[in-house]
């Protein structure tokens, strides 16, 4: 291409970013724009007089929510990690018999909707007291990672020599010290993947977090952010600006993690 | 401990790792029990996971079977015994109207949003592979609106299609075109949760089918350049075709995964007006947790109805990466 050619290109690229990321826009600019001129038409397409009442309601109101996202998120990454990292080493390294077959259970696992997950989960955590709990919605939120947690840390581990483990070996490591010291740190790479999308999943669970904790005194975000829907009054500045707070975990990924993302997509459907 | 140490011939021989790689030659009846160790190990390690899929996938899927089998009442909350029925509540609701028209809707909603997710993803994906600038740095920005909660765009696009007060409907008026009731209309109200749905999946799309295009060796098109043929013909006889492993995985995902679909529709419309935009897995879900008194059997057995879908299209998918991962 000719450098004039790849300029017109990359117009063209920014026009159609422009495009996609409207609503992001839009969603910035409703939640500065005082409520009064929210019913205007046509809309301001800048946040002319813009305020920031919403994000203050945010903080008096949303911020008990954020703490519980945040700790629902911290508790799913951690119960992930323990239960997927192991079972990564020992179905990339350990050859256990039946392996394929957790293999496929793990497959399949994934493919579960989340309202049978949900059904099911309400009537068994009916019996363990489980309902409207913090532990409760960090195992529900798990399931959504842990299948995609095995599957990243297995392709990942078979990658590692087995040079550098049987050295761990030779020198008198046995298997628990040689997962420890040896895999989980040049498996560093996955640990962060995964944990990323363990936390963002997490943080964007409605549907359990609206069937299995319908009365817990402490409420994710998506469920302040629906609230806020459900009012009569709808205050749109308030809700975009609760969304937008909720955003910053997506954007925060996407700015610093952006490498661990792409391979998170990517892994398990197409094999480089 | 140096590498080279350890590529002695006898773990030449055996690539696998584990007791195995003792410098002495072993009796057979120590390799059987070193092998029996290593089986220990290898399934000590895979205990908690295991454990977690027993409790937490399992049990909960069986007592959703067992639901759907009973007639689970309020009163069965207190008492915890329901009784069993065998498969009326799935006779239940075959039977009712809403079925066909939630069928009907899941079907028009994965079908209408793959078709559109995956014809854009790949038009994108084409766009992006050519080198300008800007290119790396446009295409991360595109994973945006698969990162956000779905919550948060479905209420972006909820206000943005307001009839009233939308800025849809206000750049539609500036056109000299009428208002849409985007989500107010049954006509319209599916229409409106595919169009969200499609804007939250191109991302998707157009990451794997990129990773696809980089997979095809470059010398391909240098051939094909050779020859003489045009972009849009390199396009078709050659990428398209090379590219349909990724693609067949990406449809397949993407079904899945669009069966799912639950927090758009429930945020936007909630399955209204009337059963417009109500799919099976909002039929579900209203029928359980949607206010009113719950129906917890008869929204188990539709879910199970839905998990019989999704798991016939994983197969599929699961079919389908095995054999891109042989070739």
């Amino acid at each position: 291409m000719t450098r004039s050619r790849r300029a017109v290109t990359t117009v063209i690229a920014l026009i159609l970013t422009a495009i996609m990321l409207f609503p992001l826009y839009w969603m910035i600019n409703v939640s500065l724009t005082p409520p009064h001129l929210l019913r205007k038409d046509p809309p301001n397409l800048v946040p002319i007089d813009a305020t920031f009442a919403g994000y203050d309601k945010v903080i008096h109101e949303q911020l008990p929510y954020l703490g519980t996202s945040l700790l629902i998120g911290l508790g799913t990454v951690a119960l992930t990690l323990v239960v997927a990292a192991p079972a990564g080493f020992a179905l990339a390294k350990l050859f256990p018999r039946g392996g394929s077959t957790l293999n496929f259970i793990l497959l399949v696992a994934q493919m579960i909707p989340g309202i049978i997950m949900a059904m099911g989960f309400y009537l068994v955590f009916n019996e363990w007291g489980l309902l409207d709990t913090i532990p409760g919605l960090i195992i529900a939120d798990s399931t959504l990672a842990v299948p995609f947690g095995v599957l990243i840390f297995t392709a990942f581990m078979m990658g590692i020599p087995n040079e550098l483990i049987q050295a761990a070996r030779i020198d008198g490591a046995n298997a628990w010290r040689t997962f420890r010291s040896v895999v989980i740190p040049v498996s560093r790479n996955s640990v962060v993947t995964v944990a990323l999308f363990a936390f963002l999943w997490s943080w964007s669970d409605f549907l359990f977090a609206s069937s299995l904790n319908r009365g817990g005194d402490l409420q994710p975000v998506t469920i302040g952010i629906f609230r806020y829907l459900g009012n009569n009054t709808q205050d749109w500045n308030a809700i975009m600006a609760t969304a937008v707070v909720a955003s910053v975990p997506a954007a925060f990924l996407l700015v610093f993690a952006q490498r661990y993302v792409a391979a998170g997509v990517t892994a398990g459907a197409v094999k480089d | 401990m140096t590498m080279s140490a350890t590529r002695t011939p006898a773990s030449a021989d055996r690539p696998r790792d584990g007791e195995g790689a003792a410098p002495a030659v072993p009796s057979p009846g120590e390799r059987r029990r070193a092998a029996r160790r290593q089986q220990l190990v290898a399934w000590l390690f895979l205990t908690p996971v295991t454990l977690y899929l027993v409790l937490f996938y399992a049990l909960p899927l069986w007592r959703n079977v067992d639901l759907s089998l009973r007639d689970y009442t309020l009163r069965s909350f207190i008492t915890g015994g329901a009784e069993f029925v065998g498969l009326d509540n799935y006779r239940e609701i075959f039977t009712d109207p809403t079925f066909p028209t939630a069928l009907w809707n899941t079907v028009l909603f994965t079908g209408l949003s793959l078709v559109f997710q995956y014809s854009i993803g790949l038009a994108l994906a084409v766009f992006f592979f050519r080198r300008f600038p800007l290119a790396a740095t446009l295409r991360a920005l595109f994973l945006v609106p698969w990162l956000l909660p779905l919550l948060v765009s479905s209420s972006v696009w909820a206000w943005m299609l307001n009839s009233d007060s939308g800025v849809v409907n206000s750049f539609l008026q500036t056109l000299g075109l009428d208002p849409v009731f985007w989500l107010t209309s049954p006509d319209w109200s599916l229409v409106s949760v595919i169009l969200t749905n499609i804007w939250i999946g191109i991302p998707f799309n157009l990451v794997l089918l990129y990773a696809g295009l980089q997979a095809i060796p470059g010398e391909v098109y240098e051939a094909a350049a050779l020859d003489g043929a045009g972009r849009w013909s390199i396009f078709w006889h050659i990428t398209f075709p090379l590219l349909r492993p990724v693609s067949a995985i990406t449809l397949l995902l993407g079904l899945v995964y669009t069966l799912k679909v639950f927090d758009i529709i429930w945020v936007m419309t909630r399955g209204g007006p009337g059963d417009s935009s109500t799919t099976l897995a909002i039929w579900s879900y209203r029928l359980g947790f949607g206010g009113g008194s719950p129906e917890l059997s008869l929204a188990a057995a539709v879910a199970n109805v839905l998990i019989l879908i999704a798991f016939v299209f994983g197969l599929f998918y699961i079919r389908a990466q095995r054999k891109a991962l042989r070739s």
